[in-house]
């Protein structure tokens, strides 16, 4: 079965919006599959569905400090505190990501569409979609602060035997 | 002269960006009017006279497209340069945009070059 390279689209993906919308430099990490999650979260966490004959989720998530900086470096403004700008420009930016992903995955897993993103932050708490299907996490560091890509994509129930299995390569992790 | 604009996205920091891509390229901005959603846009086009339109295509209430149909079978508006401005980068959204009569499509993430280059010949 035709493993699809996520991982190398997602650093594809996030590189572009970093370098033409935020010129903000970036470095990823080691990418790995994150299943079951349980920890609780302390920060912004933005989530985007894709529904198609793959179904699943895009999330981003980073500490309100790098929201703020990237909100800031989005809008030409500065942020000291997560606001309603710094909220909507996380929402964009995950759009334009996970967007970008889903652009370039199409061709393996057919037509999807995006839905509007949510976007969560606050201390203490815990974050799941449902549905199946394990989270392909690419971690990436802007000047120390950390970043998660996190893409979760598993069959729709009526082609539940077709079409490739999203997996992690690990030659492609850069 | 100056160029009224129409920005429709429902994302506030798009709309912020687009205006300052405009001034960026150097566009002879009159009022930059804006809107959430398709139907907001056709509220905005009855109230104000536009001569550019800046489209996102995912959209709640009326997608990019939807609207696109509805400005282009109207008289009042089909003259209307409009330009696609979206996440939606398959060959075949950009056809059907290309094909509903949409003068340009530009895909986020994008530059201001990228923006000025499209307004070259429409605007």
């Amino acid at each position: 079965m035709q493993k699809v390279n996520l991982v190398s689209n997602i650093c594809s993906a996030t590189e572009e919006v970093f370098s033409m919308m935020l010129d903000l430099p970036i470095t990823v990490g080691e990418a790995y599959v994150e299943v079951n999650h349980d920890e609780s979260f302390n920060g912004v966490e933005s989530l985007i569905g894709l529904a198609g004959a793959w179904v699943g989720a895009g999330r981003l998530s980073c500490s309100t400090a790098l929201a703020c900086r990237l909100s800031g470096a989005l809008l030409c403004a500065k942020y000291e505190y997560v606001n309603e700008d710094v909220l909507d420009a996380m929402a964009e930016v995950t759009n334009m990501i996970i967007g970008s992903v889903k652009t370039r995955i199409e061709d393996d897993f057919g037509p999807m569409g995006l839905s509007i993103p949510t976007v969560i932050f606050g201390r203490n708490y815990k974050a799941r979609s449902t549905g199946g299907g394990d989270w392909t996490v690419v971690p990436f560091f802007c000047d120390g602060d950390r970043l998660d890509v996190k893409i979760c994509l598993a069959p729709g129930n009526a082609n539940s035997h077709q079409g490739p299995r999203a997996q992690p390569s690990a030659q492609h992790v850069l | 002269m100056a160029l009224d604009v129409l920005i429709v996205d429902d994302s506030a920091a798009i709309r912020k960006i687009l205006q300052r891509v405009l001034v960026q390229a150097e566009v002879p901005l009159g009022k930059v009017i804006e809107a959430n959603d398709g139907r907001e846009a056709l509220d905005r086009l009855n109230a104000e006279k536009v001569g550019l339109i800046l489209s996102d295509i995912n959209m709640p209430n009326m997608d990019g497209l939807e609207l696109l149909a509805t400005i282009r079978a109207n008289d009042q508006w089909k003259s209307v340069p409009i330009i696609m401005i979206t996440t939606e980068g398959s060959q075949n959204k950009v056809l059907q945009a290309l094909e509903l009569g949409a003068n340009g499509y530009v895909r986020k993430p994008f530059t201001a070059d990228q923006i000025k280059e499209k307004l070259v010949g429409i605007i």
